[in-house]
């Protein structure tokens, strides 16, 4: 089954086409990687999955539900670690954490139980009273990912997850996400190409807003003809394929 | 309503946890009060002027204290507006109406507390008890709300640096200038107090001190203007906020 399926999914500013016709489909349980150089339209993409800006063009339907007619049914299986960290300032990691879940509908005993769940998870127990905005870039960079996971998505959307986390954070963070393999959804962003081949089942490489290619890491440089994947990658952005 | 309830929850946290709340909140009025209840003091019974006097003071107070509440509404909009902390609200299934009530809820306790405790503070500086503070604190009620409402506004236009000017400083000195509590407008007269009496400050102050000193048949002209001034506000600030909610981000 189809977790996404976008249709010509189109956005323009004024004149400029950000994203252009983009037609992606994404399996359920499928860990989906994003990539391309910057302002190729990765975020804008991402925005649009997640009901933040209408497309003017195209659609997409997110298990079934269309981004444009059940917003509200999308947003409630759909979450968003943004590309820019973002956490209640004022709020503990632990209060954090259990107003997402209370906003996307968990009573209070299950949002304290999930945020436990999550403190654990994410090694968080030392931090788990400190206010959000007193802590470093990477910890809060690591809320901010436990954040969209706490609600229990069906899809979520991590835009460059791994940006501003040190190496042994970034290694920590993958565990996670390979944990969540096959279980949920995901479609990640990245310019990180390690992190892409080691973490994706499939790779989708946007230039310009238009998907150049995609396939696994291996399909994708058998297509450029290289065995280096970064080689891979620059052919295909830069239309030498 | 329990997701309402737990936005406005993390909302009242993030406004009561910031320090300025406090200063501005609480500290701010009662040292306007301290002081010049003692300018008031230090002036002699002779020369006749009442306007010092608490029973005049406390209620222009009690409304320039609300002033604040402004600022501290439109603080958190437009911080949570300017940051990507409204992306995640966003892809959250809470719905715009959802948004203005949790934004509104706690800061309808939080003014009613500063209005309470600047009355509090009043008995220390001469006020004598009667049942009349009791209406005199409720008739802030449509004050406060007049104040969110605005807060509400100017969080969903300006940025949060701008906020701090706008609410901050010139929203803050309308209320105290226009309000004929640091003088009497009357004795001004002329376009000035025309102008005074065609907005709302007036008005929430005279109310107070109407109920303050019992005379209550003239308290509900002032009370429907005030009202109808944050009913209109609060329409559009509601408005402009869906509207900006629409827009792409
Ligand atoms: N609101 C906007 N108005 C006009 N142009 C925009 C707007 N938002 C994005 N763009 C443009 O759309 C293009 C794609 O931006 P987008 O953020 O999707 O890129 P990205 O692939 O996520 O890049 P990065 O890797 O730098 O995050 C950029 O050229 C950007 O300037
Ligand atoms: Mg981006």
């Amino acid at each position: 089954m189809l977790a996404i399926k976008t249709n010509n999914l189109t956005k323009k500013y004024k004149e400029k086409t950000v994203v252009n016709n983009l037609n992606l489909s994404v399996n359920k349980g499928e860990m989906y990687a994003l990539l391309g150089v910057n302002g190729a339209g990765k975020s804008t993409t991402i925005k649009m999955l997640s009901c933040l800006i209408k497309p003017t063009d195209g659609n997409a339907e997110l298990m079934g539900k269309s981004i444009i007619k059940d917003e509200t049914a999308v947003k409630q299986i759909i979450s968003v670690s943004p590309q820019e960290t973002s956490v209640a300032p004022n709020l503990t990691v632990r209060e954090n954490l259990e107003f997402i879940a209370g906003i996307f509908g968990f009573s209070k005993a299950e949002a304290k139980a999930k945020a436990t769940k999550m403190i654990e998870d994410f090694d968080m127990a030392d931090i788990e009273k400190s206010r959000a905005k007193t802590l470093s870039g990477g910890w809060q960079r690591r809320l901010s990912i436990a954040m969209a996971l706490i609600s229990e998505p069906e899809i979520v959307f991590l835009d460059e997850p791994t940006l501003g986390l040190d190496v042994l954070a970034r290694r920590e963070l993958w565990k996670h996400i390979e944990k969540l393999k096959g279980k949920i959804t995901i479609i990640l962003t990245t310019h990180y190409l390690e992190e892409a081949e080691a973490l994706s089942d499939r790779i989708g490489i946007m230039a310009k807003g238009v998907l150049k290619a995609e396939g696994t890491a291996n399909e994708l440089k058998a297509k450029a003809g290289t065995e280096d994947f970064e080689e891979a990658f620059i052919r295909i952005a830069e239309d030498e394929v | 309503m329990r997701r309402t309830l737990v936005f406005a929850g993390r909302n009242t946290k993030e406004i009561i946890r910031d320090i300025f709340t406090l200063i501005f909140g609480i500290l701010f009025p009662l040292v306007l009060l301290v002081l010049l209840s003692a300018i008031n003091n230090s002036i002699p019974k002779e020369a006749g002027m009442s306007l010092f006097d608490i029973n005049n003071l406390l209620p222009g107070v009690a409304v320039f204290g609300l002033s604040f509440i402004s600022l501290f509404t439109a603080t958190i909009v437009s911080k949570d507006r300017c940051t990507s902390f409204i992306l995640r609200l966003f892809t959250s299934p809470l719905k715009p109406s959802q948004y203005i009530v949790g934004y509104t809820l706690p800061l309808i306790p939080i003014s009613l507390m500063q209005t309470i405790v600047c009355y509090i503070a009043a008995f220390f500086m001469g006020l004598e008890y009667t049942p009349n503070i009791f209406p005199a604190i409720l008739v802030n009620i449509p004050t406060a709300i007049l104040y969110i409402a605005l807060g509400l506004l100017c969080g969903t236009i300006f940025n949060d640096k701008m906020v701090g000017g706008v609410c901050g400083a010139l929203l803050t000195n309308l209320s105290a200038w226009l309000s004929s509590t640091w003088f009497d407008i009357e004795l001004i007269g002329g376009a000035f107090e025309k102008v005074a009496n065609l907005l709302p400050f007036i008005h929430a102050v005279k109310a107070g001190r109407f109920a303050l000193s019992g005379e209550f048949s003239e308290i509900l002209p002032e009370i429907l203007w005030v009202s109808g001034y944050a009913l209109v506000i609060a329409v559009i600030a509601v408005v402009l906020f869906n509207y900006k909610m629409k827009q792409d981000k």
